[in-house]
């Protein structure tokens, strides 16, 4: 026996050593936790609204319908008819924008991806992040600490404010280079910083919610599945004692 | 091994109430495999109600749209074609559409809410090709005394002014109404009975 | 009341007369079931098999019903899934059934085969069910590599494309036959299109029969137990084995409730935990398959990593192609490596005990170090276990015929 434990020791042991990159979620280093919470439904409410007036101009969610919105996020098909859809699309359409491709590349140099499962390949705090990490850097352009060049302008700069950058200088492996060490608010927004922390979490929730509708449902139903799986676990337990007392 | 002292009773009771909770488990299990054959919410969508703008339809034109895959017709009556109606009685099959299919709001002689305006599925209740509609009062190859109406190139099916099906054509049933409504005078909704309607 | 039922019971009676007379229903169910005798000191270990084969009929029967929803098309693939997930009612579960099932099929034909090492069960007679269930295994393999690309994500994508490149490791003919596997010059809707015909149809097929050779092989020669002796050594004076008892209901009621365990830990997995952070459903295959840009990190899914590590242990692209074939392959020859006269691990000595830990955490480390980013001491430490893995098979062979062996019982231990 006393074998045994040691090779399980052991095993065990082995079998924890950090394996580096193994369960990394999708690049991105050092991501701050959102707190997305998306079972907040008035969270994701206000993310709905800020997804629709701020990233529905260049990006589309062609895989999300407006009426399942409307219904998911208990919003009503009239609200959101009249507040969150700007075109003349139909309450059962996808959220697809008018912006074309060819256009799209023409201004931004790359097309902006559509966003329906932005939150499933990158995830809710990679949004978040992103969405805080903007700053104006030397050039006066836009840059972002998560997504280093990104083509994207910074859509949210009057709520936040701007942010640039302050630099340090790191030692790797004999080559010295300069870093941004932190963020500072040069430019105070419409928002305070916690104003707008929270905005953003809310965003991430809806972008969470965005990649899998279905999520909200289905974590419901598993409760009563398991339920169910138990009591019928219970019962086989109790039968196939029952026929097993025949054997000695 | 040995059955020594088995009791029967509790094994026969745990086996019955073991199968019963697996076959209602089994029984739930199915319903979202059979679920998915339901119009998904692409279909639904797609299937939505039409808005049609019937402002600019003349008397005696029809404006045929597609709803669900099927061609609807909007036909413009003026009074003399609503007059005629009644006459016909005697020649139709089922003049009072009690065995035919629509809303509740056109069971009457014009088969419609507002009897300027007939809005009538256009497929045959034979079997679903789409009758044209000849309008003219007058003697036709298929009938010596017509009073306007939908005729079914397909196998000599015909109908009156308000869809309703003759004697002695192989359709069984007038031609069907689909839920519609005016949104205003000149609009029409195809897909949606009127509020507090049926 | 009792008059009734007894009617009804003879009618019943006299209708299976009818149909045995034509078809051996009866004879079947007792060869296979009612009077198979199968020993009566099975463990955990021996649920897998049954679970094995619930697993494979769950996948076929939402296979199916996905196929009624899934598009095989490079251009439709990927919204056809999504589709699946927000569209159709339902779908998103039956898909979450699919994925979900796949990484547990395998879970479950890893702990199978590892309990084939533990008790000697691919050992004399029963060679030819090894056999047969190491084919299973690798149809199995090429099942979900199939299955992994229709969804024609990042990771489907490029998954494949690394995949069908090691056969272009092959010297002459590796770039002729890359380009007849893809039936294009790169992977298209043509590669997507005969996946799809052989993920569906050919390969399920062949499993089915191989998973009927399995089984029939099984009941030619009866099951091995974890004391690894042979139960038909001594029978009564009917001819049945003193240590077995008939398959049902006996193993019938105890399978019951292991599947119900099992589907708790499946259930839990589809409703909270359909991704297992990454591992069953990647987050780079919910980005559409781009042929332009390559995802930072490519891996496949978690249960190829063990020889995907062994791939990227060797620093020759033909020599890395050809040890991890052999590293599946040399599976094979389990049944003749082990030489021990004892089957089961209780009555061999420590010698196998180590031996098969140290497989064991080697396979593991492998499956992990597999999905690793490759830092160069990573690959030091796969070519350490690589190694480690190579030597089990060696050692196997020339320490088990001399290796310790306790004696063994006359009957099984219960």
């Amino acid at each position: 026996m006393k074998n045994y434990k040691n090779l399980l020791a052991l095993a065990v042991l082995l079998l924890t050593l950090p394996v580096s990159g193994a369960f990394a979620a999708g690049g991105g280093g050092d991501l701050k936790p959102s707190g997305a919470n998306i079972n907040d439904l008035g969270s994701l409410q206000r993310g709905a609204q800020l997804f629709m007036n701020y990233c529905m101009g260049c990006h589309s969610a062609e895989y999300m319908r407006y009426n399942r919105l409307a219904e998911d996020l208990e919003l009503g098909e009239d609200m959101v008819m009249r507040n969150l859809i700007f075109t003349d699309q139909k309450i059962g359409d996808p959220m697809t924008i008018a912006m074309s491709e060819e256009n799209a590349e023409q201004w931004f140099g790359k097309a902006p991806p559509d966003l329906s499962l932005i939150g499933r390949s990158r995830g809710a705090d990679w949004v978040y992040n992103y969405m805080l990490g903007f700053y104006r850097d030397a050039n006066g352009g836009w840059n972002n600490t998560v997504l280093e060049n990104a083509s994207m302008p910074h859509v949210f700069w009057q709520l936040q404010g701007i942010q640039e950058p302050v630099y340090k200088t790191v030692n790797e492996n004999g080559i010295e280079r300069q870093v941004v060490d932190h963020l500072e608010l040069v430019e105070p927004g419409s928002l305070s910083p916690e104003a707008y922390d929270d905005s953003m979490r809310d965003l991430a929730a809806f972008i969470d919610y965005l990649g899998e509708p279905a999520q909200l449902k289905r974590k419901k139903i598993g409760v009563w599945v398991m339920l169910y799986l138990a009591l019928f676990a219970f019962l086989a337990y109790l039968l196939k004692l029952e026929y097993w007392r025949d054997v000695h | 091994m040995s059955a020594d002292g088995v009791n029967n009773e509790r094994r026969r009771f745990l086996l019955a109430t073991t199968s019963a909770v697996g076959a209602v488990g089994v029984g739930l299990a199915a319903v979202p495999f059979i679920s998915t054959w339901l119009p998904s919410a692409k279909a639904k969508a797609v299937g939505a109600p039409v808005e049609v703008n019937v402002g600019k339809l003349d008397f005696g034109q029809i404006l045929k749209v597609q709803w669900r895959g099927q061609t609807i017709g909007i036909l413009r009556r003026d009074e003399r074609m609503i007059d005629d109606l009644p006459s016909l009685d005697d020649r139709l099959r089922d003049p009072d559409s009690a065995e035919s299919i629509q809303p509740s709001y056109a069971v009457n002689e014009a088969r419609a809410s507002n009897a300027q305006f007939l809005v009538v599925n256009m497929h045959c209740t034979h079997l679903g090709c789409v009758p044209q509609l000849i309008p003219q009062v007058g003697a036709q190859p298929f009938d010596d005394d017509w009073k306007g109406g939908f005729y079914c190139p397909c196998h000599k099916s015909k109908f009156d002014m308000a869809g309703r099906v003759y004697n002695g054509v192989p359709a069984p049933t007038n031609l069907t109404v689909p839920p519609y409504s005016f949104l205003d005078e000149q609009t029409v909704l195809i897909g949606v009975n009127p509020e507090g309607a049926a | 009341m009792g008059k009734a039922a007894s009617g009804v019971g003879r009618q019943a009676t006299s209708f299976l007369n009818w149909v045995d007379q034509r078809l051996p229903v009866t004879d079947f169910w007792n060869a296979h079931l009612a009077k198979y005798y199968a020993p009566k000191n099975f463990n955990f270990w021996y649920y897998m098999g049954g679970l094995a084969l619930l697993v494979l009929v769950m996948q076929i029967l939402t296979g199916i019903f996905l196929t009624m929803h899934y598009k095989p098309s490079a251009a439709e693939a990927f919204a056809s899934v999504e589709y699946i997930m927000r569209d159709v009612d339902w779908g998103w579960l039956v898909r979450y059934m699919h994925s979900t099932g796949a990484s547990f099929f395998f879970i479950i034909v890893y702990l199978h085969m590892f309990r084939s090492l533990l008790y000697g069960s691919h050992r004399k007679p029963r060679e030819l069910i090894w056999v047969f269930g190491m084919l299973i295994y690798l149809l199995l393999m090429a099942e979900a590599f199939f299955g992994y690309v229709l969804p024609w994500g990042q990771m489907s994508y490029w998954g494949a494309q690394v995949i069908i490149n090691l056969f272009g490791a092959i010297p002459a003919i590796g770039e002729p036959l890359t380009e007849w596997i893809r039936g294009d010059y790169f992977i298209s809707d043509a590669t997507i299109n005969r996946f799809f015909a052989l993920h569906v149809i050919a390969l399920p097929l062949a499993l089915a029969g191989l998973v009927a050779m399995h089984l029939t092989a099984l009941h030619e020669v009866g099951s091995n137990n974890p004391d690894g002796i042979d139960i038909k050594k001594n029978k009564d004076e009917d001819g049945v084995p003193v240590d077995g008892i008939p398959f049902h209901p006996y193993y019938t009621v105890k399978d019951i409730f292991g599947a119900s365990m099992f589907l708790m830990i499946f259930a839990f997995v589809i409703f909270f935990w359909p991704e297992a952070g990454g591992l069953f459903l990647e987050h780079d295959n919910f980005a559409p398959a781009n042929p332009l840009v390559t995802p930072e990190h490519i891996k496949p899914v978690w249960y190829f990593t063990p020889y995907y590590a062994i791939l990227k242990a060797v620093p020759d692209k033909l020599m890395g192609v050809v040890l991890m074939g052999v590293s599946v392959g040399v599976l094979f020859l389990l049944p003749w490596l082990d030489r021990s006269p004892v089957r089961s691990i209780r009555y061999k000595g420590n010698w196998y005990k180590i031996l098969v830990f140290t497989f064991a955490i080697a396979f593991v480390r492998l499956g992990m170090l597999g999905m690793a980013e490759g830092t160069p001491a990573q690959t030091w430490e796969m070519r350490f276990w690589t190694f480690i893995y190579f030597a089990f098979f060696i050692l196997l062979f020339f320490l088990s015929k001399g290796g310790a062996v306790k004696p063994e019982p006359e009957r099984v231990t219960h």
